[in-house]
């Protein structure tokens, strides 16, 4: 049965990855929203915005990749609604398969679509002026971070996928997601908002999330906020993951 | 009786909250059969083909295929059978060809190019083969997914209204593959609401009415059953398909279209 699992994982896998390379479009929209946000505040208001910090796109391109992966999962929940609505899902279910690496293949290729996505808005940030003195740990770190974040959004884009009417519904979940960074400190910092707003920005996921990230890049001491990150996207993970597969069993019973 | 019945049906029962779809439904098929499940919309039909294919589970009642438990020995059921859904489940972005390999990966069969391309030639689909299914027709799709139900030649195999949509054309298609199946050996369950190919096709019927099969047996056991007025009614059906068909011509398959003819004008 595991066997069968990886086999059938790796073919369902290569299926929706196929999805991805005829349709790189759905890349290239997911990651012009981070980009032009960036753009907009990097050469807009970024000027007016006192970060703390040298350079402006250095402070904000952890907050804007978190963006970009909230953008990206819309997608996620997109395709799978797809699936279920072509029938195509039974047809797998009915199969001699392991059952649950359908599943399972969505998210593998949600996390690879937007691994892409984001090494595309890193390499603009790049062109923007965006420099680290991370080392190779550190950057790995910060990939371990953005895969897990990843992971998270995703099994919370498998809920709407498996029980939308309409393909709207099937993305929609991820607005909220996208503007979450906005009352964090990814574009400015927390301390100079007012007193609810601030304890809202320095208490929601976000905010630790794009510390951790921003020190990281930064070689600064990361202190509580990567494993305050950590417990976050974990937490997150395992309770769209128990959610998600309620909805699945309720799908298939 | 499991060796002779290859989907045994007793007592099924199955509620969607509190609307009781199917309310003790008892049917057998026995091997190489066409099986027609015939109801009109929403009676139930798609309901015993979920609960067949290991779907859905059901809330009450025994039900086998191939001698194997739906609910107990799930995994078998799904090894022996195949399941064409209501609508053409068929990934749109992949090519025919494509589509037809994933399916014979996923069954852990060997060389699965060159039973794609028998399959495409089956099914009169090799020149569109390396098409992207989304440029396909509606009777092209069709006839792709039920080869793609045919890999791995599977003992049975249900078909949920196979030909919902199509024109006249597409549908003897169907027909004929359907009928070739069965001439193979393999068990076929087909629910339909058209009575013409519950006639065409069915070695028995059955009538799904009220969550209850209220008639089963041959089309001349049913035909006596039948109210006269209805029967006229599915014999018209033929003539007016003839001559569209004669009008038309069989030569339109892959999308050519035949050369313009009018009926009734002087010349």
């Amino acid at each position: 049965m595991t066997k069968d699992f990886f086999g059938d994982t790796a073919v369902l896998l290569g299926r929706s990855l196929r999805h991805i390379t005829r349709s790189l479009d759905t890349i290239i929209t997911t990651t012009i929203m981070p980009i032009a946000f960036m753009l907009l505040f990097v050469y807009v208001f970024g000027g007016a915005i006192n970060s703390g910090s040298h350079s402006y796109v250095n402070y904000l391109l952890p907050g804007i990749l978190l963006i970009t992966i909230a953008s990206g999962i819309s997608y996620t929940g997109f395709r799978l609604f797809l699936d279920m609505k072509s029938g195509i899902f039974e047809r797998f279910q009915s199969m001699p398969i392991a059952r649950s690496s359908v599943l399972w293949a969505h998210v593998l290729t949600s996390l690879v679509a937007n691994l892409i996505s984001l090494v595309v808005v890193v390499l603009v940030a790049l062109l923007m002026g965006f420099r680290s003195s991370a080392g190779v740990l550190a950057w790995l770190a910060i990939a371990g971070i953005l895969i897990l974040f990843i992971l998270a959004l995703t099994w919370i884009a498998v809920i709407p996928g498996l029980s939308a009417k309409s393909a709207d519904g099937a993305s929609a979940f991820a607005y909220p997601l996208i503007f979450l960074p906005f009352i964090s400190s990814a574009f400015v910092p927390t301390k100079t908002m007012p007193g609810p707003v601030r304890a809202f920005a320095e208490h929601q996921p976000v905010t630790s999330i794009v510390n951790a990230i921003r020190d990281l890049f930064t070689q600064q001491p990361v202190g509580a906020d990567i494993w305050i990150a950590l417990a976050w996207c974990v937490g997150i993970l395992i309770v769209a993951y128990i959610f998600a597969m309620v909805i699945y069993r309720r799908k298939i019973s | 009786m499991t060796t002779e019945h290859v989907i045994h049906v007793q007592g099924l029962e199955k509620s969607y909250k509190k609307l009781r779809a199917l309310r003790g439904v008892d049917f057998d098929v026995a091997q190489g059969n066409i099986f027609a499940l015939l109801g009109s919309n929403g009676a139930g039909k798609t309901t015993v083909v979920k609960i067949l294919s290991t779907l859905l589970n059901a809330d009450g009642g025994t039900v086998s295929v191939n001698g194997f438990d739906v609910a107990t020995q799930a995994a078998n059921v799904r090894e022996s059978i195949s399941l064409t859904g209501q609508f053409a489940a068929v990934d749109e972005i992949l090519s025919g060809r494509e589509n037809l390999v994933l399916i014979a990966r996923l069954r852990h069969l060997k060389d699965p190019g060159t039973l794609a391309d028998h399959l495409l030639d089956r099914f009169s689909l090799t020149r569109a083969a390396a098409r992207k299914v989304s440029t396909y027709s509606g009777g092209m799709r069709r006839r792709l997914d039920i080869a793609m139900s045919l890999v791995g030649n599977p003992q049975v195999i249900f078909l949920d209204e196979p030909t919902t949509g199509l024109d006249p054309e597409a549908r003897i298609e169907v027909w004929q593959a359907v009928k070739e199946l069965a001439e193979q050996g393999t068990t076929v369950l087909l629910t339909t609401h058209y009575l013409d190919e519950a006639e065409q096709l069915a070695d028995r019927i059955a009538i799904l009415h009220g969550g209850r099969i209220i008639v089963n047996g041959t089309l001349t056991e049913l035909k006596q059953l039948l109210p006269p007025a209805r029967v006229e009614y599915v014999e018209k059906q033929p003539t007016l398909e003839d001559v569209f068909l004669a009008i038309v011509g069989d030569d339109g398959k892959d999308g050519d279209a035949g050369s313009g003819r009018s009926v009734g004008t002087d010349e």
